[in-house]
Formats: C-alpha cells, structure tokens, sequence
C-alpha cells in the first residue's frame, strides 16, 4: 500500500442539490460575517505586534533584537527546545506505539493522563517543580548540600517545558496510527522483519506528516512556553531569561517598542509553524 | 517469535515502549503532581480551608470561571460559525484563513497578551473607539474575557470541522425533499449531529481559559477582587514564599481541571465512536 488511505473521502460538492444550499445572499453575509470575525479576533493582534514594533523605526527594532539581553534569551529559548523536542518526540513514538498497537489494563488512564498538561493551568506546571526541588521542596535541603541548583536555573526550565509540551507528539500520533491498525506491521513480522526496523520501514511512512506536525507544534510550545517558565525561571537577565520572558520585562519597564519587537520574532516563529503545518496536511492529505 | 510477546499479539516492542512511556510520565508528571497532592508544604486542613474561602481566592475564581465561561460561550457561536464557511463554501482567501485558525496554538501566549492589551488599551486601535463612550475594555473583566475568546476559539473549530466535513447531506436533502425549509434543516437535522463537538469545543476551550495565564497577565491589571485570575493569585501566592496558600489554590483549580479533563474525553471518545 504505497498512499495511505484519506482520512476524509473527497465528495464532490457539485454532487450536493440545490435544494440543501443556502440562497446566495446568506451564503456571502455569512461568509462575511466569519472573514470579519477572523480578521478582527486574529489577523488584528498579528498586525499590531508588527506595527507596534516598527513605531520607533528600524533603528529601534534593530537595536531591540541585537542587545545582548535579548540574544542571550533568544540563545536560552533555542536551547531550551533542542533539549525537550527530542526527549519529548522520543516519548510520544514510544507511548503511541504502546497504546495503539497493543491491548492492556488502564490504556484509557494513560491516555488521560498524557491529555493533562492540556487541562491543567501552565501555572501549576511550574509549581509542581518547585514543590520537588525548590529550597522548601522534597528534594530542596539534598540539591543544597550538593550545590545543585534546579529552580532558577537551565534545569528547573527545561522540566517545566517538558511537562507543558509533552502531549504534543503523542496526540498527534495515537488516532493516526489508531485509525491505521496493525495489519501491516504484522504482516511486516510474517515476512521476518523485526523490532524497530517495522517501525522504521512500514510504520514510519504512514505516519511521517503527522509526526512532524506534531514536532513543530511542540516546538512552537516549548519555544513560547510563559506561565510554567516564569514561575521556575527566577528571571534572572543574561541568565535565566528566556524570549517570552524577555517581552514581558521590556514592557514591565515601559519599552513597549522594543518588547513588541522581540515579541515579533516569536510572531515569525509561529507563522512559520503554520507554513510547516499547511504543508504537512496538504501532503498527508494526497 | 518469542513466546513473551505471543500474549500481546505478534508485533513487538510492548515491553520497552509501555515501560519507557510509564517511567517519563512518572518522572515529568506524576512524581511531580504528587508533591502537589501528597501535600509537601505542610498545608492542614485549617489552613487549605482558610485559604480556599478567603473572600481574594473566591473573588479569583468567580472572574476565572466567569471570563472562561464567557469567553467559551461566545467562541462556541464564532466558531460554528467559522467552521460551516470554511466547510460549506468556497471563496478566495479561504486557505489562508483556514490556516489562521491555528495562530493561538502557535503564538506564544506572552505576545498575544500584549498585542491584545495594545489593541484594547484607552489609546489602542479598538480601545480608544470605546473610551468616549466611557467604555474600558483593557484592565476589566471584558478584556480578559477577549484575550480566553483568542486562545479558545482554535478548539471550538477544530473540533467542529472535521465532524461537519463527515457529515452525510442525504439527510439534509431528504428534509429537503419533505419540505422542510433552509433553516429548519439546520436546527432539527445539522445542529443536533454537531452538538457533541460543540460541546467539546466549548469544554477545551473553557478548561484551556480557565488555567491561562500569559495571554491575560498583561489585559487584566491584576486588580485583587476585580481582575485578578485563579493562577496569578498562585503566582503571587509563590511570590510572597507562601507555597501552602499556593498549593491550596492549585488543588482547587487542579480538582475542576481533572473534572473537565475527563468530560472532555468521554465526549471525545462518543464523537469517534458514531464517526465510525
């Protein structure tokens, strides 16, 4: 099966009556209506951040991207996310290959449970990381014997993105490779191939785009991530001050065109997550 | 083939995956949250009750819930709205607007928190369009309410979209057909199928509103009892070093996002069962 099947069979419109369309009129106020809704509720904030950072001129903006301060976030921002997308790929193949191609107790807990960082406020993500290693946490007495700092510094971050953007990969994986069953792996096995190198050969092809699209969204995460940061982070500039972080000191402190221009970075960021996304479902869908 | 992996079917790897995916999930979630739970800071029940019934806490959750609730109610609406158009129409643009859709998922909730207060503040783009009117959009309730409606309205259409996309028409046409009008059709034949994902979209997007913090830490002020949200107080609770009043105000908020959480998936879980 070189293609996998379309999720969605392409009906052709043409083949709907007339009888079930709206008259042409409702058609476009409707059409209408939803452009404007759009337009207001999510291009206006994108223009703004651009508008907003360009106020002052180039010269600011330039300014604003090139201070230390700021590529010393930016620098920690990409850090950050080449240590969690990997561990976090890693786990959503892994839980997703568990879950979908095997019958156990409590699969629907395990599910759930890896749904909850969805739910539960980033806010909480972070805390939950001081309680453990925090000066007054579990841990926090043993890491300051050791001289070992995880809550405002690079660890504490790190977990604190790990738990906000590790659903990511698997949510996308578990109902593609649900939907898609077992019958080619196992033949794959019929035919002596083994272990990882089914995953690698039969399973991989299926589910390459949405693999990636569900890497890039928790990059997308784990590069913007603000509520769980902020709480570990400690905000130390230089140090522990990651891009988002970085928008909201600058515009704590009144620099408005300056917070809006490393805020556009992140804005580029997440146009580009949407160009990868487009393309992703425009290949999975031939 | 092994007879280890004969009791779970022939494919293999059940072993190191469960057991990989059982170990990170302790160590990045469970391990954690258990702190939470297991009450590390000492909290009694004195003080997690004087905490939870502080007249600050309960202003907190009343603006969280209701802004969460508003902000959910309006994007169910919007978001029906924009999910039929982009199903049911062709018109130009409509690929990039399709992809829009996604632009709260990938924006990092710091920058839509001060695009949105710049937009909505007295001298902002729409906020000085209400300021003679002696209408303040920025530092109020409806602020907050607008900043849950942007990083809410992607559930709403992603979840009504596809359920739509599968819909049958022969029904439609047959009501069609029996002389039902346009919008009688929609009410007693279409709405009824999308009021599942609705609801779903609604519950997503009211859970996600509910636990926001970036996107509304700029918009709201932080005034105590009048825009102050549920995890700011925790933050600020954290800030001042009083972890047992934090995790007193997490555990509640925890408690109603388990509760959406698992509504969410039976809801989900009725969606796929009659997709198929």
């Amino acid at each position: 099966m070189a293609g996998s099947v379309p999720l969605s069979t392409n009906r052709p419109s043409t083949a709907r009556q007339r009888k079930t369309n709206e008259s042409s009129a409702v058609k476009w106020i409707l059409i209408g209506a939803a452009v404007l809704v759009l337009l207001w509720l999510i291009v206006l904030p994108l223009i703004v951040v651009l508008t907003e950072a360009l106020k002052q001129g180039w010269l600011v903006y330039i300014e604003a991207i090139s201070d230390p301060d700021a590529l010393s976030a930016l620098k920690l921002t990409l850090l950050v996310a080449v240590i969690t997308v990997p561990l976090n790929t890693i786990f959503g193949v892994a839980a997703a290959w568990a879950i979908t191609k095997f019958k156990f107790r409590g699969k629907q807990w395990l599910v759930t449970l890896i749904d909850l960082p969805f739910a539960v406020s980033p806010v909480i993500g972070g805390l939950i990381y001081v309680l453990v290693y925090g000066a007054n946490g579990w841990f926090g007495p043993w890491l300051q014997e050791h001289d070992l700092k995880i809550i405002f510094a690079l660890p504490g971050i790190i977990l604190a993105t790990l738990f906000v953007t590790f659903p990511f990969v698997a949510r996308e994986l578990i109902p593609l490779m649900e939907d898609q069953g077992q019958q080619e792996e196992e033949a794959a096995v019929m035919l002596g191939a083994r272990g990882f190198k089914i995953f690698w050969k039969v399973t991989l092809p299926n589910i390459k785009w949405g693999l990636l699209y569900g890497i890039i969204l928790c990059n997308a995460r784990a590069m913007g991530e603000f509520g769980a940061v902020s709480v570990v982070s400690g905000h130390i500039r230089g140090e522990t001050n990651t891009l988002p972080l970085h928008v909201e000191i600058l515009y704590n402190e009144y620099q408005f065109s300056a917070s809006f221009a490393v805020a556009s970075l992140l804005l580029l960021l997440a146009l580009v997550t949407l160009l990868f996304k487009s393309w992703f479902t425009r290949k999975s869908n031939h | 083939m092994h007879s280890s992996t004969s009791k779970r079917g022939v494919l293999p790897g059940f072993g190191i995956t469960m057991g990989y995916s059982v170990l990170y999930i302790s160590l990045v979630v469970l391990i954690p949250l258990s702190a939470l739970l297991l009450n590390s800071t000492g909290l009694t029940w004195e003080k997690f009750w004087d905490v939870a019934t502080d007249s600050r806490v309960l202003a907190s959750y009343k603006i969280s819930f209701l802004t969460a609730a508003a902000a959910g109610l309006i994007d169910t609406v919007l978001g029906l709205l924009i999910a039929w158009v982009l199903v049911r129409y062709e018109f130009p643009g409509k690929g990039i607007f399709d992809a829009m859709i996604d632009l709260p998922f990938a924006l990092p909730t710091a920058v839509a928190g001060v695009s949105l207060t710049a937009i909505y503040s007295a001298n902002g783009w729409i906020g000085s369009l209400f300021e003679p009117l002696g209408i303040k959009i920025a530092f109020t309730p409806i602020g907050i309410t607008l900043a849950l409606m942007f990083i809410g309205i992607p559930f709403v259409v992603r979840t009504v979209q596809p359920v739509l996309q599968e819909l049958e028409t022969e029904v439609e046409e047959a009501a069609a057909t029996l002389g039902a009008s346009r919008f009688r059709t929609f009410r007693s034949v279409i709405l009824p199928e999308l009021l599942p994902p609705l609801l779903t979209g609604f519950a997503l997007a009211f859970a996600r509103g509910i636990g926001e913090y970036g996107s509304v830490v700029f918009i709201s002020g932080n005034m105590p009892m009048k825009t102050e949200i549920a995890p700011l107080l925790i933050m600020s609770k954290l800030e001042q070093f009083d972890y047992a009043g934090a995790t007193a105000v997490a555990l509640i908020l925890l408690l109603i996002s388990f509760v959406l959480l698992l509504l969410i998936n039976s809801l989900q879980r009725k969606i796929r069962k009659t997709a198929k």
